[in-house]
């Protein structure tokens, strides 16, 4: 309809020639304005949005191939994470539960639900509410049994709370790798927890025994004996002492300790 | 103009620098500088929402309302915050992670809204647009100056590549963690402004105070 875009042209360029300062000539500027701002910012970020979507997915992949020592640098990620199969597990009872299509569960969104969380009164992982379903990752070998499970962590350090991987082994007791991959602790000091040095003491650690969880992560060497013990990061207390709070919590009754105790008696 | 292109783009860096001259957008400096590589893109998407937002802010100057001119200024800005970090969020994932909320952050940085009031409301497009690059610049040589002597002091690598092997990692450098915590910056950026205006003393501001001698009787 050309009349009606010229009658239209028309009043743009009226409103253009009004006085800058003039009330009416505001008020169309602020709503050109914030429309066209708006139509890129929504372009931006619609358009952008599978990009980063499959972004994030693969950095989650990229850390349980890590954490279970599956990764190297420029591998195809897509294909080795093939695989793993992820699991939707109910804490409780230690089994998986089919209630959910572990493609699209999410455990951080579930922690919310009061429908699908619980709200910790003993909370040392100071975590509030705790989901009551987790996702979890089998790595199988060529036979198809159970070859490490990986086990997705968090809790709170000095300034943040720290997300992660723990990953075992099949008889659910040796400590393959952990891993965090997402942390706001001090750079240099608590941000040492993503140091590979550090990260690489977990391997070959025990859970715990017939007197339950015995990993420590201290500066002191805990009673039960070195293969218990993963030493703190010098310089950052609280940090060491959150992920030692995590790492019992996670792997104790509270968190995967009837998943564990299924696993132990080989009934997974 | 009185002003050459070239020295438009030049003068930021040391001359007129945004940093250690006018003393703009310290709060990001400090936050983001404690590894060259955050540093580097830190200062590419601020070069970049500093040229563009002058340039936009320039061609709507005649056709902004005073009343509401740092609202429209602040929703450019803001615009191109945002696409900045939806394509960091989705071409550079792993640097958007470290930088965080420090994207977000550029909208207050007193930079992009200090040229854009001071400069692209009353100047042309493509002079904005250039004195924009150039304040980024400006203050991308203050970020990466601050970035290398906290990346090589504090963490012993530069550009995550190891150049002073920390103890941590079995090697014989001890590592000065302060250099990691944001007040290192200051110290840093105080002592460059330092640097800055003993070579060109021109830099340095006249006492806003005299201190008063009273005569002895």
């Amino acid at each position: 309809m050309p009349e009606q875009s010229d009658n239209q042209k028309g009043m743009i360029a009226r409103f253009m020639a009004l006085p800058t300062d003039s009330v009416p000539k505001t008020v169309f500027v602020a709503v050109v304005l914030c429309l066209v701002a708006s139509m890129v910012v929504s372009a931006a970020a619609v358009s952008l949005r599978p990009t980063q979507q499959a972004n994030a997915v693969k950095d989650k992949q990229v850390n349980i191939l890590q954490v279970a020592g599956r990764y190297e640098p420029g591998m195809d990620v897509t294909e080795a994470f093939a695989d793993f199969e992820p699991k939707v597990l109910e804490l409780a009872t230690g089994e998986f539960t089919d209630a959910f299509d572990p493609a699209t569960f999410d455990d951080r969104a579930a922690a919310d639900d009061p429908e699908l969380s619980i709200a910790l009164t003993e909370d040392p992982a100071s975590i509030g509410r705790q989901s009551r379903f987790m996702t979890v990752y089998l790595l199988r070998d060529e036979n198809g049994d159970i070859d490490r499970v990986i086990l997705p962590i968090h809790g709170y350090g000095l300034w943040s709370t720290l997300y992660g991987f723990i990953a075992l082994e099949e008889d659910g007791n040796d400590i393959y790798g952990l891993q965090f991959y997402s942390h706001g602790e001090t750079p240099g000091l608590g941000a040492e927890v993503d140091n590979p040095r550090w990260k690489s003491q977990w391997n070959g650690k025990k859970v715990g025994n017939e007197d339950g969880v015995q990993i420590t992560v201290a500066r002191a060497v805990p009673p039960a004996g070195p293969e218990y013990h993963v030493d703190g990061l010098s310089g950052a207390t609280l940090t060491t002492r959150g992920v030692d709070n995590l790492v019992k919590f996670w792997l104790d009754d509270t968190g995967y300790g009837p998943f564990l105790d299924n696993l132990k008696a080989g009934e997974i | 103009m009185a002003q050459t292109r070239r020295e438009m783009l030049v003068d930021p860096l040391v001359d007129n620098n945004p940093i250690t001259l006018q003393v703009l957008g310290i709060c990001s400096a400090l936050a983001v500088t404690s590894s060259m590589q955050v540093s580097f893109v830190m200062a590419l998407a601020v070069t970049f929402v500093t040229a563009f937002s002058s340039m936009f802010i320039s061609m709507l100057r005649n056709h902004i309302p005073g009343s509401i001119r740092i609202i429209v200024q602040m929703v450019i800005i803001a615009s191109l915050v945002i696409v900045v970090d939806q394509i960091l969020k989705a071409y550079a994932y792993q640097i958007s992670k470290t930088l965080s909320v420090f994207v977000g952050l550029i909208i207050t940085n007193c930079i992009v809204m200090g040229r854009a009031e001071a400069f692209a409301m009353k100047n042309p497009p493509i002079p904005s647009f250039i004195d924009g690059i150039g304040n980024g610049l400006g203050y991308g040589l203050i970020l990466m100056l601050v970035g290398f002597v906290r990346e090589l002091f504090g963490a012993g690598s530069l550009f995550g590549i190891t150049i002073l092997e920390t103890t941590n990692n079995g090697g014989w450098y001890v590592p000065n963690g302060m250099l990691l915590l944001p007040p290192s910056a200051f110290f840093i950026i105080g002592l460059i402004i330092w640097a800055f205006r003993s070579w060109k003393p021109a830099q340095v501001e006249e006492r806003e105070y005299k201190i008063q001698t009273v005569e002895a009787h």
